[in-house]
Order: structure tokens, then C-alpha cells, then sequence
């Protein structure tokens, strides 16, 4: 009975200090009771090995899964299954993740090794794994859910505030205190700082939807147990669908200017003509760009939460060394793991708002000079004038 | 390096996901609140406009105040040296008119004293006249009993004061 007390104060804990709860633990107590706490589910192997499998624990946290592993008390792995849906070559299934715990569920089983692990495989007639289309609720799917009904609740209850309060008698209070400050800063710093004025209010729902679902993301990610804990905006596949929204908001709405300077740069004519030198490297750069943007954040992402789940690492590598070097150890860790926690909040802001402001930046390359071709006109007319004033003065001289 | 390797499902669900959360922001959620923050930095930057207007307004309403003031001083000024050179005016007329008035009574009291002189002049002559006459007459009584030469003095005596005094004669 203690002893299950004890499990959900260390939970409770972890929600709130994950690092140390599970490092300070340890350290008291060096090989036992390593269970408690969210990530040391995957490192009970210490009991049973001698040998730490650091990379799979590390890639089982930042990689996605089938269902969402909570922690591990006793031998009960405490999980939440999670929807399979798949459409294998005998049509569509869905069912839970719980019953491939069983065995192959309809000749559909989980890859161990090989070409496709950890994911859902069937066999085809000649015997070799193939996969079929795979659109289940993983645990980065539920992650990014959960993560979205944040954001919308968050952003809706701060413009429900302003739909019933007049902004004219009443200053902001609660939700819409703490959002509208982030939400004017990036509006006006950042999107109308770098997009003219007339294209800004058409972008400015996307990036400032950018930015708060990378950030809610990010932060949700640092947070080690249910709900947080899916590694989301350190996925390749979400930065993907951000960049490609980025790489659609520049493409398909630039002007002639943008398209001009791609095709026909202001540069010497014989890097234009005949071999296109320069409109193949600015043709690259459209793709490069959105890929900069993709590669930035999760790479970011994802190298915080392997550098934070090392550290934690640590503390079991050095089980092996004896109980002072070990207690020692676990001291710098915890110590470092709180650096790093620290340091991962700040970087999850700085890459949402880095995410928001290259998108700006490159939204409003798209639209460069549009505010001047709208005055070309009246240059245009001002021009005669100015030479038929040169001729009048040399009449008169 | 299935890190790299973007996954099919996660892919489809994120571009779901993604597009409904920015449809339902778009739609309901920072146009509100972006067009609310304007409104309101509109209405501040309107507000501060006409705080500086009212406060251009005042400062030239102090102006005319010290404008109207200052006239009205000098105005007052003026009205008091008017009202100085008037009375200096009234009574240095008052003081000619006195003295014009004074030489004139002067003149007349002159022109009365010199009638007057005048009259007693010719009375005295007329009363020495009619003394000389008398005294003549009391000397003439004695000798006028001798003769001729006698006659002939008297003629002259008689001509002669004849021609002393013509006026008295015709008195």
C-alpha cells in the first residue's frame, strides 16, 4: 500500500520535475526501484540486464508508437492503446492497439527488426513483410489532438473575451491578458514588420497558427507523462506539413517581382544566358528554403529531447560503477537535466517564433515591392513632367 | 534512419489536423482578436489626437484671453489720458475765459475812468473859464472908464480868449 502511495507521489512529482524526481530517486536508491517514474518504464532492463539499451530507449521516446506507454509499475506496463486503422490487402481494419499485444491480428502484427520496426506489417504471399496504408491514431497523432484542442481552446477563449467585452472601456483580463501581448507582439513585430500592410491581414491567421501550435507543441513535448510527452514538432513528418504550408502560402500567392527575380535576376547577363547559373541556384532556393524550415525545428526538437533523455541515461550507465560514483553522478545529472529542462522551455519559444518569423520573412519576399508598383503610376506620370520642366528651362536659357 | 523517413499516417493526420485547426483560428479565433487589438490602438492613437488638439485649443484660448486683456488695459489707458487732457483742457479754457473776462471788465473800467477823466477835464476848464470871466470882469469895472485904448485892449482881451477856447465860448 506504501508503496503504491509512494508510486503516485512520484508520478505527481514527475509531472512537475521530471528529470530530478526520477534522477534524486535513483540515487538513493541505485538499482531498485528505477520503475516509478514515466521514463524509467523503459529502463527497468537495468534489473534484468546488465546492459542498458540506451538507443532504443532513447529512439522509443523521440519515435512514435502504436500505443501511449505511460509507466511501468511492477510488471504491469501501464499504457493507453490507442486506434489502428489500416487498409491491408484484405480492406480496411481498425481496432485497438491492445489487441496486437496478443499476437498477429488479422495477419497484421508489429515489424520486430528489419526494414519496418515497430510499425504494422503484414505478410504478402511470397512471405516477405510488406506495409500496408497506416493511418492509425499513433501516439503522435493523439499527441497532436490533444495539443490542438489546447491551442484552439486557448486562442477561442482569448477572442471569446474580446466578443463580449468592449476593448474600447475594458482592459483585458485573464486569458486574453496573458495571449494578447505574445499575439500582438508576433502580429506586429514580426508579421507586419516584414509583409506589407494590405497581404499581412491575409497571412497573419496562418503564421500566428504557426506559431502557437509549434509552441504549444514544443512545450507539450518537454512535459515527460500523458498528455505531453509526444515528441510532435520534433517529428519529421509534422515539420514537413508546416514547411509545405509555408512553401504554398509563399508560392502560390507571389507576384510578378518574386518570379522575376527567380527567373531573371539583376545580375550579369552570361550567368543568365545560355547556361541559367543563378535561376537554377534561385529555383533551388524555393525548396531549399521551406527545407531549412523543416530540418530547423525538428532537428532542434529532437536533439533537445535525446540531449535531456542522455542526461537521464547517465544515471543508469553508471549504476554499474558503484553506489558513490553513481550518487555522485546522479547529482550532476539532476543539476543538468534541470539546465536542460530550462533551456528546452526557452528553445521551444525561440523555435516557434524563428519557425513564424522565416515564414514571414519569406511570405513577404513573395510580395516584395508591392506597395511601390501601386505608386509606378504616378512615377510614371511624374517623369514626363519632370522633362518637359528640363526642356522648358533650356527654352528659357 | 527512420527519423528522417516522414511517416505516411502521421503525415495525413498532422495535414488534417493543422488545416482545421487554422480553419477554425482563421475563422473565429485571431481575426477577432487582431481586429479588436486595432480597434482599440485606433482609438487610443484618436484620443491622443484630440488630447492634443483640446490642448492646442487651450493654449490658444489662453492667448486670446491675454490678448483681450492686454487691449482691454490699453484701452483703459487711453480712457484715463483722454479724461486727463479733457480736464486739463476744461480748465485752462476756463482760465483763459477767466482772464478774457477780467481784461475786458479792465478795458471798460478804463474807457469809464477816462470819460470820466474826460468830463472833469472840461469842467474844470469850464469853471477856470468862468473864474478867468469873473477875476476878468472885476479888472475890467476899474478901467474900463478911461478911453479909447482902454476899448481897444478889451477888444483884444476879448479875442484872444476867443481863441483859447472856442469850446467854451460855444458852451
Amino acid at each position: 500500500m506504501s508503496g503504491f502511495i509512494r508510486h503516485i507521489i512520484t508520478i505527481i512529482a514527475a509531472i512537475t520535475f521530471p528529470v530530478a524526481v526520477l534522477t534524486a530517486n535513483d540515487g538513493q536508491e541505485p538499482v531498485a526501484d528505477t520503475a516509478t517514474s514515466s521514463e524509467a518504464g523503459q529502463e527497468n532492463a537495468v534489473e534484468t540486464a546488465p546492459d542498458v539499451d540506451i538507443k532504443s530507449m532513447l529512439f522509443g521516446h523521440i519515435g512514435d508508437s502504436y500505443q501511449w506507454h505511460i509507466t511501468k509499475i511492477g510488471q504491469t506496463d501501464i499504457v493507453i492503446p490507442l486506434p489502428v486503422i489500416v487498409h491491408s490487402s484484405t480492406g480496411w481494419h481498425c481496432f485497438m492497439s491492445s489487441k496486437l499485444e496478443e499476437g498477429p491480428y488479422k495477419g497484421l502484427y508489429c515489424a520486430e527488426g528489419g526494414k519496418y520496426d515497430g510499425k504494422i506489417v503484414e505478410k504478402d504471399a511470397s512471405g516477405n513483410e510488406i506495409r500496408p496504408l497506416d493511418i492509425s491514431i499513433t501516439k503522435n497523432v493523439a499527441g497532436l489532438m490533444i495539443n490542438s484542442l489546447i491551442v484552439v481552446l486557448l486562442i477561442l477563449g482569448c477572442s471569446r473575451w474580446y466578443r463580449k467585452h468592449d476593448v474600447l472601456k475594458e482592459a483585458p483580463t485573464g486569458l486574453a491578458a496573458v495571449l494578447e501581448p505574445v499575439i500582438t507582439f508576433i502580429n506586429d513585430d514580426v508579421i507586419k514588420a516584414v509583409i506589407p500592410e494590405h497581404q499581412s491581414r491575409k497571412y497573419a491567421p496562418y503564421l500566428l497558427t504557426a506559431f502557437f501550435f509549434i509552441l504549444v507543441n514544443n512545450l507539450m513535448g518537454i512535459i515527460p507523462v500523458f498528455p505531453g510527452g509526444a515528441n510532435t514538432t520534433g517529428n519529421i513528418a509534422v515539420t514537413l506539413v508546416l514547411a509545405l504550408i509555408t512553401f504554398l502560402a509563399v508560392n502560390l500567392f507571389a507576384n510578378r517581382h518574386y518570379w522575376k527575380d527567380i527567373f531573371w535576376p539583376d545580375v550579369p547577363w552570361w550567368l543568365k544566358v545560355p547556361v541559367p547559373l543563378i535561376p537554377m541556384t534561385e529555383l533551388l532556393g524555393i525548396f531549399t528554403k521551406p527545407f531549412a524550415l523543416m530540418i530547423r525545428l525538428f532537428a532542434n526538437i529532437m536533439a533537445g529531447h535525446a540531449i535531456i533523455l542522455s542526461f537521464v541515461s547517465i544515471v543508469f550507465l553508471t549504476v554499474k560503477l558503484g553506489p558513490a560514483i553513481n550518487g555522485t553522478m546522479s547529482f550532476i545529472t539532476v543539476f543538468f537535466g534541470i539546465f536542460m529542462d530550462l533551456l528546452e522551455i526557452l528553445v521551444a519559444f525561440i523555435q516557434a517564433y524563428v519557425f513564424t518569423m522565416l515564414s514571414a520573412v519569406f511570405i513577404g519576399l513573395a510580395h516584395e515591392g508591392e506597395d511601390t508598383v501601386n505608386e509606378s503610376p504616378a512615377i510614371t506620370e511624374g517623369n514626363p513632367m519632370t522633362e518637359e520642366n528640363g526642356k522648358n528651362t533650356e527654352n528659357q536659357k | 534512419m527512420s527519423l528522417l523517413m516522414p511517416d505516411t499516417g502521421l503525415l495525413f493526420w498532422m495535414l488534417v489536423i493543422f488545416v482545421t485547426v487554422l480553419a477554425i483560428l482563421a475563422k473565429w479565433g485571431f481575426p477577432v482578436i487582431t481586429s479588436m487589438v486595432d480597434k482599440r490602438k485606433k482609438y487610443i492613437d484618436e484620443s491622443l489626437q484630440l488630447a492634443k488638439k483640446a490642448d492646442e485649443k487651450m493654449s490658444a484660448l489662453l492667448k486670446e484671453q491675454a490678448r483681450i486683456i492686454g487691449e482691454a488695459r490699453e484701452e483703459q489707458n487711453k480712457i484715463l489720458k483722454e479724461a486727463a487732457e479733457a480736464r486739463n483742457n476744461i480748465i485752462r479754457q476756463a482760465q483763459e475765459q477767466a482772464r478774457d473776462e477780467a481784461a475786458k471788465i479792465i478795458a471798460e473800467a478804463k474807457v469809464q475812468i477816462e470819460a470820466d477823466k474826460e468830463s472833469a477835464i472840461s469842467q474844470i476848464r469850464s469853471q477856470v473859464a468862468l473864474l478867468s470871466v469873473n477875476v476878468a470882469e472885476k479888472v475890467i469895472r476899474k478901467t474900463l472908464a478911461t478911453d479909447k485904448e482902454q476899448k481897444e485892449l478889451i477888444e483884444t482881451m476879448v479875442k484872444e480868449s476867443l481863441k483859447i477856447d472856442p469850446d467854451t465860448i460855444k458852451n
